[in-house]
């Protein structure tokens, strides 16, 4: 396998290189890697595209405020008191 | 407020807050509740480091927050593994084994992701959230630092012990996975 069909070819390297180049810079050397790879590669543009998306879609579902009725049974809660004081007493 | 410590009102003043904390970052009820009570035990051994700097709530949330992060820690060692063997199981035939190529089969495809404006709709959230519960907890817990408490990465791998290629890596078939699974669930 000639150099170039090595970065032509490694679609497995390339999206990698995606995944990275979203939260990072790259190297020089990825770059270029990357840059020869999507000129010749439908899949792989079209797998960029999808997963910036996706990496939005699970940003906004992390930074939706959740929470506000997840809440400790009354019973739990006074069992968890009960044994703050039982270590409070011990000391 | 002054930043003091009471002990005697620590579950009414702070269990409910930990408690949704927690769940936002571990799913299993039970475990966020241990970790919860856990977190008062040893919050009471610590007292004498209290040092007023800080509140209450914010000092308490310190200590479970490193519980959280041995639990995601204890999550990333070896004998906990096989949903991390199995995710990559399902990633197995996505590239030809010999140059890296797309196989035909698992190439991306375009489907209704290409159309849609997460920033407009939240209408496909439930289908994301079901495809997230299916990665593997080591892989979930690097999502949640990044995106809840929006570490970097040098930090997210000092606290999981990760070296930063094998935090790439894992983000990588974290994504490559869920891309899957969303083009295969998408409606």
């Amino acid at each position: 396998m000639g150099v170039l069909s090595k970065i032509t070819r490694n679609c497995n390297h390339a999206t990698l290189l995606i995944e990275k180049k979203l939260i990072t810079t790259l190297s020089l050397r990825e770059r270029i890697f990357l840059r020869i790879h999507l000129i010749g590669c439908d899949a792989c543009r079209l797998y960029q595209a999808q997963t910036t998306k996706i990496g939005q879609m699970i940003k906004n579902l992390f930074n939706e405020s959740p929470g506000v009725n997840i809440t400790l049974d009354d019973e739990v809660k006074k069992e968890m008191q009960e044994r703050i004081e039982e270590k409070l007493n011990k000391n | 407020m002054s930043n003091e410590l009471d002990p005697h009102h620590w579950v009414k003043a702070h269990a409910d807050y930990l408690y949704a904390y927690t769940r936002a970052r571990i799913s299993d009820e039970e475990l966020a509740r241990d970790l919860v009570q856990d977190t008062f035990l040893s919050a009471l051994e610590k007292v004498g480091s209290f040092e007023g700097r800080s509140s209450e709530r914010t000092w308490l949330t310190a200590i479970l927050r490193n519980k959280i992060i041995d639990q995601y820690r204890k999550k990333s060692s070896g004998l906990l593994n096989a949903d991390v063997q199995r995710a990559e199981e399902e990633q197995a035939d996505f590239f030809n084994s010999d140059d890296g190529h797309w196989n035909n089969e698992p190439a991306p495809k375009h489907f209704g992701i290409d159309e849609y404006d997460p920033l407009q709709s939240k209408e496909f959230d439930h289908i994301l959230m079901k495809c997230l519960k299916k990665l593997p907890a080591l892989w979930m817990s690097v999502f949640t630092m990044k995106h809840l408490d929006e570490e970097q990465t040098d930090t997210i791998c000092a606290e999981l012990k990760l070296t930063v290629s094998n935090y790439w890596v894992i983000i990588h078939r974290a994504k490559l996975n869920l891309r899957a699974c969303l083009q295969k669930n998408w409606i």
